[in-house]
């Protein structure tokens, strides 16, 4: 069978250095992605005038249309239209398009969790004197949070993968770097089969903080 | 001290309350009973405007709001000076007994944490549940929660507190635990204004009992006139079918 050991062994390392860069992505991806939906699944939920129906608009375009062709508008486009954005380098540019195509799924999850929490915890928060948005922010969205994790853990499962599209940016990340290695070696199968077990493994260990984070949240359920 | 005037309110063109008035002192324990549908929860939730009412005016203390055109500070107020029981209970599942209570301290009495925690304790002992503070909802029993709600609604020190229907939801063992509690606040002269069909309640703790039917107040009275001696036929009517005795 022509499959080098040694050098997919050697290319674990190698390509575990470029694992930051990756993370980086996912993680500040994530942290933008979680404010943008949030803020913008309190605008649906409460019908919001006019931002509602931007909102709306604005989800739309990011699940109807592919994420590479995001990343290239963003990237390739924009600049062309306002200079200004000529400065940006690769890395942000697929932060910011991970951040949004993203924050449009997660919006709808959360949305989703909070049409799900019973009417009369809104109701109770609204009696003993809170603001509607009192209410959200320390009785809705902290139990909607429990019911919307799942989901959300799987958009960002979705999202760490997703970054390996910043390559075609040209951000050095792990993808990329599979890529250069692949190429100059004819060794295909070793470096893909290497980068693929990379993330597969971060996947893995970002499943069993979801279980951790589930056991935590589901504490004030139990009997 | 509480002063409704003309509350009007329908759903979908179907009218529930049909021009209600009523007048409430201050340390009155008033009860409301009728047959379901005739509007008495949806009276309760428009005097805090959980239902927003079509017209009529509701006045705390000389500080009135009418409803057709309530701004959201005037609303706030009014909430702020009423406190709501639940059928259901509606303890904030994501809290603690104690947060629960301490929650309106905090956000909305602007309490310290600290203070807010020693006086939910303080309610806690009070309504006999000193040993629960740490649960959450889900661990207590029926009973408890629906006292965790009335002292959550005892925090705030509301002008008037609100019981929507509070031992319905409840099975019969601990029906008795949440009416001992409301007898106890009905002894502390806390002006009260609850809906129920707890008929011996009814009679045993209200001032006055007010009997509604149709979106109406068709009579209303001392609980000896409304019980032995019904002026109107509905009232009658309706008590031969609750009152079994």
């Amino acid at each position: 069978m022509n499959f080098d050991l040694n050098y997919f062994f050697e290319m674990i390392p190698l390509l575990l250095g470029y694992l930051g860069l990756t993370m980086k992505m996912a993680v500040l991806g994530l942290i933008f992605a979680l404010v943008l939906a949030v803020t913008m699944a309190v605008v649906r939920v409460f019908k919001v005038p006019v931002l509602d129906w931007l909102v709306q608009l604005f989800i739309s375009f990011f699940r109807g249309t592919p994420l590479l062709v995001q990343l290239f508008l963003l990237y390739y486009g924009l600049p062309q239209l306002f200079p200004i954005m000529v400065g940006i380098d690769a890395f942000t540019a697929a932060v910011i398009g991970l951040s949004l195509h993203f924050s449009a799924y997660m919006a709808e999850s959360i949305r989703a969790a909070i049409m799900g929490i019973d009417k009369s915890q809104m109701e109770a928060a609204l009696s003993i004197g809170q603001t509607p948005l009192m209410a959200m922010r320390r009785i809705i969205l902290p139990q909607a949070s429990r019911i919307a994790l799942p989901s959300l853990m799987n958009q960002f499962v979705d999202m760490i993968k997703s970054t390996s599209l910043a390559f075609t940016l040209g951000v050095a990340e792990l993808m990329a770097r599979a890529q250069m290695e692949a190429s100059s070696s004819f060794r295909f199968f070793e470096a893909f089969l290497a980068v693929a077990l990379i993330y597969w493994a971060v996947v893995v260990l970002f499943t069993q903080v979801q279980i951790r984070m589930e056991n935590r949240l589901n504490r004030a359920y139990q009997r | 001290m509480i002063k409704i005037q003309n509350l009007v309110k329908s759903f979908k063109g179907q009218t529930v309350l049909n021009g209600i008035d009523l007048d409430i002192n201050e340390g009155e324990i008033i009860v409301i009973i009728g047959p379901s549908g005739t509007g008495k929860s949806t009276l309760l939730r428009c005097i805090n405007f959980l239902e927003q009412p079509d017209a009529g005016v509701i006045a705390i203390d000389g500080d009135a709001v009418d409803a057709e055109n309530a701004r959201k500070k005037e609303v706030l107020r009014l909430r702020r000076n009423t406190s709501f029981v639940f059928q259901n209970y509606a303890l904030f599942a994501n809290k603690t007994a104690a947060q629960n209570i301490a929650e309106g301290l905090i956000t909305v009495w602007g309490r310290s944490k600290a203070e807010a925690m020693a006086e939910a304790n303080q309610i806690l002992a009070d309504i006999g549940l000193a040993e629960k503070a740490d649960s959450y909802p889900a661990a207590l029993s029926g009973g408890q929660q629906q006292r965790v709600g009335i002292g959550r609604a005892m925090a705030s020190h509301s002008k008037v507190m609100l019981f929507d229907e509070p031992t319905s939801a409840l099975d019969p063992e601990w029906v008795d635990e949440v009416l001992q509690l409301m007898k106890k606040l009905a002894e502390r002269k806390q002006t009260m204004l609850v809906v129920t069909h707890e008929m011996s309640f009814a009679r045993d703790v209200a001032d006055r009992v007010v009997f509604m039917e149709g979106g109406r107040i068709v009579e209303q009275g001392p609980p000896e006139q409304i019980f032995s001696s019904p002026q109107d036929p509905r009232t009658r009517e309706f008590l031969r079918k609750v009152i079994r005795d």
